[in-house]
């Protein structure tokens, strides 16, 4: 059995608590004083930092939104001065906007601690060879997996994502031993390694830590079989910190949440109430060491329960299930967030009306597959193929300059898209998940 | 001295056709020449008919998505080298088709050509001025 921090992994949950209660008050302390969207909020609550005292009055503090990230795009809740943000990461939002979280040189620290517990969660140790195959770039996948990776003292390969046949040769010469990218990145990179005619004994992988969107027990256990590996669940957002916000242990029996850094809350959705322990709602982060984006209480829209039973790894962090579901449309493809009305307002731009589209999403040969179905309207319409085609290219080009994903466009007939009362339905998803 | 004609967006789905031929029946509309452009989710039906005002209202009513351009159509002669002698006239003077279709007159001796032209004018400008007959509609609806 090994930790990475033995001390805050397994301290008691007493100690835990006084921990939180300490590093809450002064998150509490740090936001109300220097970032006016936080400052007005608990204002509108009649509260002061001083009525937080310890983890039991952070029910009462108000909810943060992905849409307050919005409305002070770019750096509106950094809580320090640009000067002290060594680093910005960005995810896509909904109307092409993104959303930019920053970090400070000690949160750079921070995200680094929890990757490299969870990599040592999964096996991974010194002398392992990590092979990142997530997105460098914007993405909080790569670097921040990186970093930990190195915290870790383990070799890094950066090789980042795409290339499928160099990332198969580096995976046999670098003698890879850890592997890092999206779950269904690992079962296309298995599909690849039967189609080259690798063996299985041409390579020295252990285990893989796979997360950025959702996957399930049946999904896992085609990974362990195919690639001969275990395969750990991670879990993360960038507006949290990126990667590293909850990761299995060997047990594999729900994702540890480092909760020295981050505190979880499950509520009701609908009321914002706080559930019962062991009950099924929203999952909510207060980050209580972050300098440079501060959340308290973020609505992350993800379903999800926690378990604070003692796990059999020794690890007494509380453990956050599978993610079950969304509580709004936003839908993961590839690792990528996509809202569908981020497709809308693509469509807008190219014709006068935005005309009626289904999102279909698939999984075929293990990747996501998107395609979106638009309904012809006359002014769209050319008894020309290459006009209508060129509608079809400059809709593409459009929709994966805005989502950073490519889409197969389809022109479909008039009201031939499902109609439906109330709120439209603009996705059918056919993964099995 | 154009000819209208009616597009129609179709999906590639079974029954579609059958569903524009049913509509254009049902209103007693007759069909003088038709083509299909397809390519691998959609086709687009292009006709000529007797009564093309008719047929764009009764198809959009049945929600379809139509389109009514202008095309030209030649008369060539039913032989080998007919249709030639019209495109060579019309590369000679940079006139390119976008698209066209030929179907045989009910006399038997002459074949009808529709072209779709970007600038129409000046193309039936140009062929006229080589001899080439240019059909009226009312020519080619009772053809």
């Amino acid at each position: 059995m090994s930790y990475w921090n033995q001390a805050y992994e397994c301290m008691s949950r007493e100690e835990m608590r006084k921990v939180q209660s300490e590093r809450l008050i002064k998150t509490v302390k740090l936001v109300y004083e220097n970032v006016p969207t936080y400052r007005k909020k608990m204002q509108e609550k009649g509260m002061l930092p001083g009525d937080i005292k310890s983890v039991d009055d952070l029910k009462n503090l108000p909810f943060t939104y992905k849409q307050d990230l919005r409305d002070t795009y770019p750096y509106g809740l950094f809580a320090v001065p640009m000067s002290e943000i060594v680093r910005v990461h960005a995810s896509s939002g909904t109307t092409g906007k993104k959303t930019v979280v920053g970090y400070t040189k000690n949160d750079l620290d921070v995200w680094s601690e929890v990757i490299a517990r969870t990599f040592t969660a999964a096996g991974a140790v010194k002398d392992s060879f990590l092979q990142i195959s997530y997105g460098y770039g914007l993405f909080t996948g790569g670097l921040g997996a990186h970093y930990g990776g190195e915290k870790l003292g383990a070799t890094v390969i950066p090789t980042s994502s795409g290339n499928t046949k160099l990332q198969l040769s580096i995976m046999q010469d670098f003698g890879t031993t850890h592997l890092a990218c999206t779950p269904s990145y690992a079962l296309y990179l298995a599909e690849e390694m039967e189609e080259l005619g690798i063996k299985r004994s041409d390579l020295k992988l252990q285990a893989g830590i796979f997360g950025a969107e959702p996957w399930s027990e049946s999904m896992r256990q085609e990974i362990q079989d195919r690639l001969k590996i275990k395969a750990f669940d991670i879990y993360g957002l960038s507006e949290v910190i990126g990667p590293g916000v909850a990761c299995e242990c060997e047990y594999q029996g729900g994702m540890h949440i480092p909760e020295d850094h981050f505190i979880p809350e499950i509520i009701d959705p609908d009321t914002g109430e706080v559930l019962p322990e062991g009950s099924e709602g929203e999952i909510v982060f207060t980050t209580i060491t972050k300098e440079g984006l501060p959340l308290i209480r973020y609505r992350t829209r993800d379903l999800s329960s926690l378990n604070y039973d003692k796990c059999e790894c020794g690890r007494t962090e509380v453990r956050m299930n599978k993610v079950a579901g969304r509580t709004d449309d936003m839908l993961i493809i590839r690792g990528v967030n996509v809202f569908p009305s981020q497709v809308e307002s693509v469509l807008l731009s190219i014709g006068e009306t935005a005309p009626h589209y289904m999102l279909v999403v698939d999984r075929k040969d293990n990747l996501d597959t998107l395609e979106i179905q638009v309904e012809i309207t006359p002014s769209l319409f050319s008894d020309e193929v290459k006009r209508l085609e060129d509608v079809e290219k400059k809709i593409s080009k459009e929709i994966n300059s805005t989502l950073g994903i490519g889409a197969k466009i389809k022109l479909v007939e008039p009201k031939t898209i499902q109609r439906s009362e109330g709120k439209a339905k603009r996705v059918i998803d056919k993964r099995v998940i | 001295m154009l000819v209208k004609q009616i597009s129609v967006f179709l999906e590639n789905k079974s029954g579609r056709l059958a569903d524009v031929t049913r509509t254009l029946a049902d209103n007693n509309i007759n069909i003088c020449a038709m083509s299909i452009a397809d390519t691998t989710d959609f086709g687009i039906l292009r006709l000529i008919v007797n009564k093309p005002e008719d047929a764009e209202r009764f198809l959009s009513e049945q929600q379809f998505t139509v389109s009514c351009t202008s095309v030209i159509a030649i008369g060539v002669e039913d032989k080998p080298g007919g249709l030639a002698k019209a495109l060579d006239i019309l590369q000679d003077n940079g006139i390119s088709i976008e698209y066209m279709y030929a179907f045989v007159g009910k006399t038997g001796n002459e074949a009808f050509v529709i072209l779709r032209v970007e600038n129409p004018e000046t193309a039936i400008e140009t062929l006229l001025k080589y001899g080439i007959e240019i059909l009226p509609s009312d020519k080619i609806y009772c053809a």
